[in-house]
């Protein structure tokens, strides 16, 4: 029996591991831009704070994610065993990414513009809106891609502390020693991580181009 | 910064600031439409000084023309014109008609240019365009900082001719600020000279020529050899 033929036999756990993966990745990356973009957003003119901000979320990005899954168990509200565990440090994770390229994207919008759109006689709102915003979005955008991906595969070690999704395959494949166990969680992994840098990418451009 | 700086720009006049790089030009510009605020002394716009006014209106009733251009990369051509206009909540009609205009003004056919970017222009077009720009809702000052710096010389010299015209038909306040003595003695009513922050004088173009400042004497020889100063003019 190959891997294919292990996948369609059990192709509703397949689906329904898939389905959650989903579910743990959209959550994470909901939480991590609610906080993320306007976050950046308000750091741009805070140069100090920022270095404080981005030095803190890069510490983060290093601690190895089973390690920082472990971190979180114990701590009270958001700890403890389970997906909403996983969702916080996931969202963690893809902090990083957002936080620095929405900085990035708009302190990096040509100054001779930002200072004709106020002497232009745009409110700091309007300037923010219409001029920095859009012009920093493809970069943003390609923080959020990065963000994406990252917790795509960052979620099937969520698994571990019995958060669901994919890596549930991968670690049980592990334990029994079974490469097609292992495969049915691995592969729709890497396909989802693939689909979902094609996707961004190709919005990437189309904004780009707009 | 500045020393006792005292300037008068009068309706309809064009008043050239000239100065070397570092001498305060684009400062003074900044202040008037409160890009910056004077640590000390007063700027009187239209009789009231600048600290009444609200920024965001003031700024609205003085275009505004950079070196830079500044156009808006994300935009076509008609919709960087028509931004005041907007910004002021014109119907959609009148912005339509008034972009129709100013971009005849500048010479640029609506047909060809409207739904160009910023990107597709070359130098002097986007230039054009940054005029069009500040003049979309017919402010009564405008303030222009070596718009014509970047351009080639051929390009500069058209630029210039249109622009002279259009200031003595259009009876706007100008202040414009450049390095280029020539420009000044082509575009300015009056030239006021600055050194590192200090008025050394405020002149005609003919004045100019024949003041003995040393500071002058330093911009009038760039003009080239002695003899040539006065068909220069």
């Amino acid at each position: 029996m190959n891997w294919y033929e292990f996948m369609l036999r059990n192709r509703s756990e397949v689906m329904e591991r898939t389905i959650e993966h989903i579910g743990l990745v959209g959550a994470a990356m909901a939480i991590a831009l609610v906080i993320g973009l306007p976050l950046g957003i308000a750091l741009v003119q805070r140069r100090t704070t920022r270095r404080w901000v981005l030095g803190a979320a890069n510490i983060v990005q290093t601690i190895p994610s089973l390690a920082l899954f472990g971190f979180l168990i114990p701590v009270p509200w958001i700890g403890g065993v389970g997906a909403s565990t996983a969702i916080v440090a996931l969202a963690l994770y893809a902090l990083l990414p957002i936080l620095h390229n929405t900085c990035t994207g708009i302190a990096e919008v040509n100054p001779a513009v930002v200072e004709s759109a106020r002497g232009m006689g745009m409110t700091p709102r309007q300037v923010l809106w219409q001029v920095q915003l859009p012009l920093a979005a493809p970069v943003m955008l390609s923080g959020i891609r990065v963000a994406t991906v990252i917790s795509i595969g960052v979620t099937t070690i969520a698994a571990a502390i019995g958060a669901g999704g994919l890596g549930v395959f991968i670690f049980r494949g592990v334990a029994m020693v079974n490469n097609q166990v292992i495969l049915a969680g691995a592969i729709p992994a890497a396909l989802l991580a693939l689909v979902a840098d094609l996707g961004l990418g190709l919005l990437q451009r189309s904004i780009k181009n707009r | 910064m500045f020393s006792g700086l005292n300037l008068s720009v009068a309706h309809g006049e064009t008043l050239v600031l000239l100065g070397r790089s570092g001498s305060g030009k684009t400062t003074i510009l900044k202040l008037i439409n409160r890009l910056l605020e004077p640590s000390q002394g007063t700027i009187l716009i239209a009789g009231r000084p600048g600290s009444d006014w609200d920024p965001i209106q003031l700024r609205r009733g003085i275009g505004y023309v950079i070196q830079d251009v500044g156009l808006f990369p994300h935009w076509t051509v008609e919709r960087n014109v028509a931004v005041v206009p907007r910004l002021e909540n014109w119907t959609e009609d009148r912005v339509q008609q008034r972009v129709g205009e100013m971009m005849d003004l500048v010479g640029l056919p609506h047909g060809e240019f409207a739904k160009r970017r910023p990107a597709e222009l070359s130098g002097g077009q986007k230039q054009r365009v940054g005029v069009a720009r500040a003049l979309a809702a017919d402010p009564p000052i405008l303030l222009m900082d070596e718009p014509f710096g970047a351009l080639d010389p051929v390009t500069r010299a058209d630029l210039q001719r249109e622009f002279r015209a259009l200031a003595s038909r259009l009876q706007k306040t100008i202040v414009f600020v450049t390095h280029d003595v020539r420009e000044a003695l082509f575009l300015g009513t009056r030239i006021a000279l600055l050194e590192q922050g200090r008025l050394v004088g405020i002149y005609t173009p003919a004045a100019f020529l024949k003041a003995s400042e040393p500071e002058v004497r330093a911009f009038a020889v760039s003009l080239g050899s002695g003899s040539g100063e006065d068909e220069a003019m």
